[in-house]
């Protein structure tokens, strides 16, 4: 869990250039991280990248808080 | 050169306008990967013609109308490359009928491939783009697009609908410094005009105030204008080449 939290954070603060600590579980991308759909899309391409995984379109469009994202990558591990 | 290094995909390049849009962004230093439906021999001269000036190009077969052809298409070249600078979606064909007239078969044929065709290379190559954060996709529609033509409304249908997705994924991607163009061609002289009746061409050359058939080469010298930093700061138009046809 925990190194799972640490690279989606990672991820998160490169592409959506926001603070660590803005990065909690249960922030939004789109209401608390500033980001816009082309942005989640893009986070989702580069979660797709890091971890290694396919992330389907219809799984991608359940995911819309930082907990989802890491919860779902656990799921798929 | 005002290409030199980049990597450019375009399909339906064994023929016509899209194998001289092939050879022109090669001259301009692109590497570039061929697309053809079945003229595989075709393909293999244009891809020739290119090493030959020095640059690296090779031959995929795809039918641009299959989603997992279109993907496998972009990966390979990726894979080849290492990048994706430039798409140039021209792969195109006629079915002419009238309306009245006009099979299913025919109406679905042309759509398929003029329009679907380009939806889903785009999307196909979108990925890497954004990630490169540049990106050059030019979409070959037509004059007919914009003005209409009778016996061809597939095609129009099809080259209306190129220019109006040219216009959103511009849109959608401009934050992501990727330019969306598109051209329209006027009557230019190719395989594909060729099957026109004499009628049909001397009828055609009355409303061109240039008074002649365009060529290939003036279509890909303005390809290679929309690949380049030359045109830098347009996005979502179209460029109407057809001698003055439709102003």
């Amino acid at each position: 869990m925990a190194e799972v939290l640490e690279r989606v954070t990672k991820v998160i603060v490169d592409r959506l250039g926001v603070e660590e600590s803005q990065v909690k579980l249960e922030a939004s991308f789109k209401e608390d991280l500033g980001a816009d759909s082309l942005d989640v899309v893009e986070l989702v391409m580069e979660l797709e990248d890091e971890f290694d995984m396919e992330i389907s379109d219809d799984d991608a469009a359940s995911i819309g808080t930082v907990g989802d994202a890491v919860t779902y990558i656990q799921s798929k591990l | 050169m005002k290409l030199e290094g980049k990597v450019a995909l375009v399909t339906g390049a064994s023929r016509g306008i899209g194998r001289e849009i092939a050879l022109e962004l090669a001259r301009l230093g692109a590497n570039v990967a061929v697309n053809y439906s079945g003229s595989e021999a075709k393909a293999n001269e244009v891809v020739d013609l290119i090493k030959e000036m020095g640059r690296d190009a090779f031959s995929v077969q795809c039918d641009v109308s299959n989603s997992e052809d279109v993907t496998s298409m972009v990966k390979e070249t990726i894979e080849r490359f290492g990048k994706l600078d430039i798409l140039v979606n021209n792969a195109g064909i006629t079915r002419d009928n009238l309306l009245m007239r006009m099979k299913d078969d025919e109406w679905d044929d042309v759509i398929n491939i003029n329009l679907k065709g380009v939806f889903l290379t785009t999307k196909a190559v979108t990925r890497q783009m954004m990630k490169q954060r540049s990106g050059r996709i030019i979409n070959i529609a037509s004059i007919v697009g914009v003005s209409g033509n009778p016996g061809q409304a597939n095609y129009v249908a099809a080259k209306a609908g190129v220019i109006g997705l040219t216009k959103t994924t511009a849109k959608e991607l401009a934050s992501r410094n990727i330019t969306v163009n598109a051209i329209a061609p006027g009557f230019i002289t190719t395989d594909m005009t060729d099957k026109l009746t004499d009628e049909v061409k001397a009828e055609m050359l009355k409303v061109i105030p240039l008074a002649r058939f365009g060529e290939a080469k003036n279509i890909a010298t303005v390809v290679s204008f929309l690949a380049s930093e030359d045109s830098a700061y347009m996005t979502g138009q179209t460029l109407h080449v057809d001698g003055g046809m439709v102003m």
